[in-house]
């Protein structure tokens, strides 16, 4: 039967961080969570519509890697996109109108849940297909890396960051990808989230070393295995990554233990995982323990936390009325985007 | 004017381009420090170093996904395909990415990238070496399908399609490589959405591409020397085509023949003739008729192989004989 794998070991107490970045953390992910709650209720309401593969107790991968990035570094996500998408900076009432299809949406109705972008925020996408991002975003550090050593353009250092799920661990873009970042040193993470099931198939099932962090190893790229569930911990070893990205060392692979607290997307009945194995990853919550922390270390009081989950509520409400008020594109446009010059 | 070999006019075409933008790239196997299996991209590698000649190992979806990204953010890639039919391989980076992605963006990114390299039936390369994959290609949006087919319009396409914003599938054949032509010593460039007349006529409109326009061009010979007049039209572009020329044509001839290497079924053929029963039902005075490729894998066999392709003496034959109905 599927093994239990013990997650590894992150003394959070010693790490640093400001109260002001930990409040930054904490309203990311709490944005990310109620964002998503949100998207929940108008799905089942009727008023989203599509596959709608929400990302639920995945948040501390998204704020620890993306919040340790800059705004011009690149992110590349999957089908799994909305709370990428927030934490790169695409605003939400533009993510909320794109799930509601209208024009004001990201990708101005005509992408849908899987296909968020923002050439603004540089979003590569939102990618229905598993695996299809990888080569895109191992595209963009390939510019990066162009620019600063084709071109001698020192201030190319950008570094990317490329999203995807253990099922796609088992695809062949993901080991044809290692292979050329780590020949070229290409400025980019790979982080895997290890939600242990992809859709059905139980990561131990498809896969014949399940621990993924492993796979960096052949390719001599540094490989990490990090509680997902701690956003301390995934931002710790995103820094360390991006530091070494920026730097001109190469990319690294972060395989971060996690879990989705939902179905694999909205329509999916979620019959296949134990009861016990949800609640065992429901306890490890990672708002809850992040909240915990910053109490503990007087980083920030009930108070606070709570402006912030007030102020995210409002956020959310406004995204929701925005949605909703937002035009639908015009039919006149239906051909509008097919080529450059349209 | 200088004689130039059409591989080398491809040559110069990246070469110029490579001068002029900084951001244009060529990435595919061998193309670097071999110079290319059609030597298109030889001692570019040297002139442009490693980087902006990159030699990609054996994995076609994945460079051609490197090819997407590095488009959107604002380089100028140009793949070569070592063999077109590889391309299968990339699939679903040409088709979803490449070709979608402007659009499920809402126009958020431009992918400006070119992929081009040899395909169709050569001598006895056998069945997955032979292939023609304009019919596969066609039904994706927001990929421009171009196919040249002389060393003038190779390079002036080709020129273009590096400049041109949109991902643009360029088709080589891999029997016309060493075609040889005197081009102008000074720069052009060739649109990639017209169709160019090969011959002007009034008795029958031939719309062709890529090898079999030199096919044609040889039945034509013995055509004219009986006494007929066809037009000769190279489609070049194959998506979108050019229906302007072709229309123009279609209303001075009324007649139609459409001679193409492609598969028969589903093939641009297919589409040319459901087009002009769309648009010009009304001008014709015969069926449009279509000599294409039979439906079966490419034979090795040499004899097999001839006749799975159309010959000279079918298309005289069957101009021949829809200009002896004429009424
Ligand atoms: C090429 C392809 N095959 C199949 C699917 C259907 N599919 C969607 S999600 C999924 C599971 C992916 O699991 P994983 O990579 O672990 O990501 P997770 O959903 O757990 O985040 C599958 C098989 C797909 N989208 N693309």
């Amino acid at each position: 039967m599927v093994q239990e794998r013990t997650l590894p070991q992150f003394q959070a107490p010693a790490a640093s961080i400001s109260s002001e970045e930990g409040l930054r953390l904490y309203e990311d992910m709490i944005l990310g969570r109620f964002f998503e709650d949100k998207c929940a209720e108008m799905y089942y309401r009727g008023k989203m519509f599509g596959f709608v593969h929400l990302y639920n107790g995945q948040e501390a991968v998204s704020s620890g890697v993306i919040k340790s990035m800059r705004p011009d570094d690149y992110v590349c996500s999957t089908y799994r996109d909305h709370v990428h998408a927030l934490s790169a900076g695409v605003p939400a009432k533009n993510v909320m109108a794109e799930l509601f299809g209208k024009e004001t949406g990201c990708s101005r109705g005509r992408g849908g849940s899987m296909h968020l972008f923002s050439g603004e925020h540089n979003l590569l996408g939102g990618f229905a297909f598993i695996g299809e991002g990888i080569p895109v975003a191992l595209g963009a550090a390939f510019q990066t890396h162009y620019r600063r050593v084709a071109l001698g353009d020192a201030s190319a250092d950008q570094v990317t960051a490329c999203f995807f799920g253990d099922g796609t661990t088992n695809n062949g873009q993901f080991f044809e990808c290692l292979n050329m970042a780590a020949l070229w040193k290409l400025p980019i993470l790979f982080v895997v989230e290890n939600n242990k099931w992809a859709i059905g198939m139980a990561h131990e099932r498809a896969t014949s070393q399940p621990e993924i962090y492993k796979k960096a190893s052949v390719f001599g790229m540094p490989g990490y295995e990090v509680d997902g569930m701690d956003v301390m911990a995934v931002r710790s070893i995103a820094q360390e990554a991006v530091a070494r990205a920026r730097a001109g060392e190469g990319p690294t692979l972060i395989e971060c233990l996690t879990y989705r607290f939902r179905g694999h997307s909205l329509a999916d009945p979620d019959e296949l995982r134990s009861k016990a194995e949800k609640e065992e990853w429901l306890a490890r919550d990672p708002i809850k323990r992040f909240e915990a922390y910053l109490l503990e270390q007087n980083l920030a009081d009930e108070a606070t936390l709570k402006g912030v989950r007030d102020r995210i509520q409002t956020t959310i409400d406004d995204a929701l009325t925005f949605a909703e008020e937002s035009p639908e594109p015009s039919p006149d446009d239906l051909y509008k985007y097919i080529f450059a010059d349209s | 004017m200088a004689e130039t070999l059409l591989f080398n006019a491809l040559r110069e075409a990246i070469d110029e381009e490579m001068g002029r933008d900084e951001t244009v790239f060529v990435l595919g196997e061998d193309v670097g420090q071999y110079g290319g299996s059609y030597k298109v991209t030889k001692d570019l590698y040297d002139k442009y170093g490693e980087f902006r000649v990159l030699d990609t190992p054996i994995a076609e979806n994945s460079f051609t996904g490197m090819a997407v990204g590095a488009a959107m953010t604002g380089l100028r890639p140009i793949i070569e395909g070592m063999n077109m039919g590889f391309l299968l391989l990339a699939f679903n980076q040409i088709a979803n990415n490449a070709g979608m992605l402007r659009y499920t963006s809402g126009g958020n990114f431009k992918i400006p990238m070119v992929i081009r390299g040899p395909g169709g039936v050569g001598r006895q390369l056998g069945a997955e070496h032979s292939q023609r994959l304009e019919a596969y290609f066609q039904a994706v949006p927001g990929l421009k399908i171009v196919a040249c087919s002389t060393p003038y319009n190779a390079k002036g396409l080709l020129k273009s399609a590096i400049r041109d914003d949109n991902p643009v599938l360029f088709f080589e054949h891999v029997l016309l490589y060493n075609l040889k032509e005197d081009l102008p010593n000074h720069e052009y460039l060739v649109p990639l959405d017209k169709a160019e007349i090969v011959r002007p006529g009034k008795d029958v409109t031939i719309l062709t591409y890529s090898r079999m326009r030199h096919h044609v061009t040889q039945a034509v010979k013995g055509l004219v020397a009986k006494g007929f007049d066809p037009e000769v039209i190279d489609l070049i572009s194959l998506k979108p085509l050019d229906f302007e020329t072709i229309g123009a044509s279609i209303k001075k001839t009324h007649r139609v023949i459409v001679v193409e290497e492609c598969m028969r079924t589903g093939g641009i053929g297919a589409e040319i003739i459901a087009s002009i029963n769309d648009r010009f039902f009304d001008e014709l005075d015969a069926p449009v008729l279509r000599l294409s490729s039979q439906d079966i894998p490419t034979p090795y066999n040499g004899k097999l192989e001839s006749l799975t392709i159309v010959q000279p003496k079918q298309i005289e034959a069957a101009v021949e004989n829809m200009l002896a109905l004429k009424v």
